[in-house]
């Protein structure tokens, strides 16, 4: 721990008011249940979890309620004893404010632990497999935000190479403060956790990066690694500058090194791992607990008592809202998240989930109405503050003309969205907004495409399926024909058609007949 | 002036050999044309281009019979990408009505159904599950909303039911909130 560490820089970015003292100040207080817990089954990217319990059944606490059933994807279970009140959709946290499917537990009030899995204490014993299937058990995902299941994040494929593990104790948005108080009170669980990850991967050093706006957080987690004597574990202090905590930006501080577009950080040797999520992992393999609960920052001006709560998932935000003292006159606005990339909830009645770190009320003069948008004067500023290099304005060009094709061209999809540049404008055009139009306009596109591809195979399938029907139907005939012939031929034959030649003949001249009695009647 | 003559006579031989052989030794099988506006359009099969399929209706453009304004599924994203493919100018969509209808797929209202397996033979992507006197049901995920069950069906059971946006499938909206000198021109 003598010698410094070298810290580099990441291209951009902004120094931010950053609010961190309104929350900060208070331990975590724990959040009593509420009368209905709501777990969304998707709280996690890739598959919605299904649900393994049906209405009316009791479950325990640490129960399973719902299964993976993708390798990318998450199970979830039971943050207390109690009830199934029902399966429906019910509204979600997220920007479109729509609804999804969620579990309704009503607690019972005994928190009865389920059975759980023993504990791994020597986990230096176990296989990386094994480890691996624990952290998948647990429902643990990237609790930074992301919500990238960690088992599916750590299991390297048998890859070598990843030297350096990457602690991510930055927290560089405004408000959150959530994994500041978790270091000041778990440090030991961060190291544990931090550990774990190292022997999974086979990680040579683990680098923890935080900002140097937390430095009790800081003198806490150096406690942890002297009294643990861990040598391979060094706390890197960083200057507080937004977004020091995105995964790439992060790893250039710590390491130097450049995470390639549309390349993994595992590419050039890194992992890097949220410290909630490691603290996660260290209650899942050293006491076989699953992920049930998180830490949230409650901040702003429109709440009563800010604050930071451990809070069983599936809480709803106005409950956690009315324990904190409620809003206070000057709530104007409510984001989950932090004031950058969050995004505005439509309804307080929207459930904490595994990725929530924040919940903010904020007040008229913390986030005024975005004054109206004027033409780009081509400035220049958003360039500057770009964290992830790219051209914000040719991509905003873009995304105004709706040309997804050229927008890709200038990589909109190594954009972390950190709002850095609308931020800054001073054309004050919302630009992250312009590319998570873009985006999702393009993801809808390749779905679109992808559900077209198959639209063709099946029809193609089809009509050589009816093809080779005729043809069977027609060789059958053909055949049966041929079998027919064969069975009557000879004399009889014969017979039969001079009989239908001699019966044509007679109603030819009928016909002709009686075409000539018409005619001759028509001209009377 | 003999020599020029006989010279040019050669390579003239010697080249039309060449193009001969490589037309037999190089021959694509299919229209490579038809292919690619084959992959543009969105093999609903509808047929509401008046050819029998998605694959007709692309041979007919390739071909330079169909106008490529003639896919209401497509809508004008399809149009304007296969203006661009074909280098041909962008023209307004013949359905401008049927183009604005919302994304559907079909629902078979099982109480209803007499199992007649009409709406099965109309499917052209089989997207319909049945027997004869048995209930038929719609495969959702295959459904690519053409309609061409509705007609068949003698009870009336078979509804289109526009797809709803769930929080996967949900795009954020065009940014709204510009005024309308914000034109950056």
């Amino acid at each position: 721990m003598a010698e410094q560490h070298t810290i580099w820089s990441f291209h951009g970015g902004l120094h931010l008011d950053d609010h961190k003292e309104e929350s900060n100040q208070r331990p975590v207080q724990d959040l009593p249940l509420p009368r209905r817990l709501i777990l969304p089954l998707q709280q996690h990217i890739g598959q919605s979890a299904e649900p393994v319990v049906v209405v009316g059944e009791s479950v325990k606490k640490g129960q399973i309620v719902a299964r993976a059933p993708d390798y990318v994807s998450a199970p979830i279970h039971a943050p207390t004893s109690g009830r199934v009140l029902e399966i429906e959709a019910m509204p979600i946290a997220h920007p479109s404010g729509l609804s999804d499917t969620c579990i309704v537990i009503e607690p019972d009030g005994n928190d009865a632990w389920d059975e759980l899995p023993e504990p791994m204490t020597e986990f230096t014993a176990q296989s990386a497999a094994d480890l691996r299937e624990r952290i998948r058990w647990a429902g643990i995902v990237g609790m930074g935000g992301a919500a990238f299941p960690t088992a599916v994040k750590v299991n390297t494929g048998g890859q070598t190479g990843i030297d350096t593990l990457v602690i991510n104790a930055a927290e560089c948005e405004p408000y959150i403060t959530c994994d500041d108080v978790l270091m000041r009170e778990r440090a030991d669980d961060v190291i544990d956790g931090a550990a774990i990850f190292r022997h999974l991967i086979g990680a040579r050093q683990c680098l923890i990066g935080i900002e140097d706006n937390k430095p009790e957080a800081a003198s806490a987690l150096r406690q942890a690694i002297s009294d643990k004597g861990d040598r391979e574990t060094e706390v890197v202090v960083v200057p507080t500058r937004y977004p020091s905590g995105g995964e790439k930006q992060l790893i250039r501080l710590l390491t130097g090194r450049e995470v390639p577009s549309n390349g993994l950080p595992a590419g050039i040797g890194v992992l890097c791992q949220n410290v909630a999520t490691a603290v996660a992992v260290a209650d899942a393999v050293l006491r076989g607990r699953p992920l049930i609960d998180r830490i949230v920052t409650l901040s702003g001006q429109g709440v009563r008592q800010p604050g930071n709560f451990r809070v069983a998932l599936g809480t709803p935000v106005d409950f956690l809202i009315a324990q904190a003292g409620g809003y206070s006159d000057q709530a104007q606005q409510l984001l989950l998240g932090g004031p950058m990339m969050g995004f505005g909830l439509h309804t307080d009645q929207v459930p904490v989930t595994k990725a929530a770190n924040c919940v903010l009320a904020l007040s008229a003069a913390e986030a005024p109405e975005p004054p109206s948008e004027r033409p780009c004067i081509r400035c220049g500023e958003c360039v500057q503050v770009c964290p992830a290099q790219l051209l914000p304005q040719q991509m905003f060009w873009h995304a105004r003309a709706h040309d997804f094709d050229r927008i890709q061209e200038y990589h909109l999809f190594d954009c972390i969205e950190c709002g850095c540049c609308a931020y800054v404008c001073p054309a004050n055009i919302p630009l992250v907004h312009y590319y998570r139009y873009a985006k999702t306009e393009i993801w809808t596109q390749e779905r679109d495409r992808e559900k077209s591809d198959l639209a063709r195979r099946r029809h193609e399938a089809r009509q050589a399926r009816l093809e080779r029907l005729e043809q069977e139907r027609k060789s059958r005939l053909r055949k049966k024909k041929e079998a027919l012939d064969k069975k009557s031929g000879g004399g009889a034959d014969d017979a039969k058609k001079a009989a239908i030649q001699a019966a044509m003949q007679r109603v030819a001249e009928k016909k002709a007949t009686q075409q000539a009695e018409s005619q001759t009647s028509d001209s009377d | 002036m003999i020599a020029a003559i006989l010279t040019i006579a050669a390579l003239a031989t010697v080249f039309g050999l060449i193009l001969g052989y490589s037309a037999i030794r190089f021959r694509v099988e299919g229209d490579p044309i038809a292919d690619q506006v084959d992959a543009l359009l969105p093999q609903t099969q509808c047929g509401q281009c008046s050819f029998a399929g998605c694959r007709p209706y692309a041979e007919a453009i390739a071909a330079g019979e169909a106008e490529i304004n003639r896919c209401p599924p497509g809508g004008e994203a399809t149009m304007i990408a296969l203006a661009e493919l074909l280098g041909r100018d962008p023209v307004p969509l013949e359905d401008e009505e049927a183009a604005e209808k919302p994304k559907s797929v079909a629902y078979i209202v099982e109480d209803e159904c007499i199992g007649c397996t009409l709406c099965i033979q109309a499917c052209p992507v089989d997207a319909i599950l049945g027997a004869a006197k048995q209930m038929h049901t719609v495969i959702i995920d295959e459904c690519t909303g053409c309609e061409l069950c509705l007609p068949p069906c003698p009870v009336e059971c078979i509804h289109m039911h526009p797809l709803e946006a769930t929080p996967e499938t949900w795009k954020w909206p065009f940014p709204e909130h510009g005024t309308a000198e914000a034109t950056n021109g």
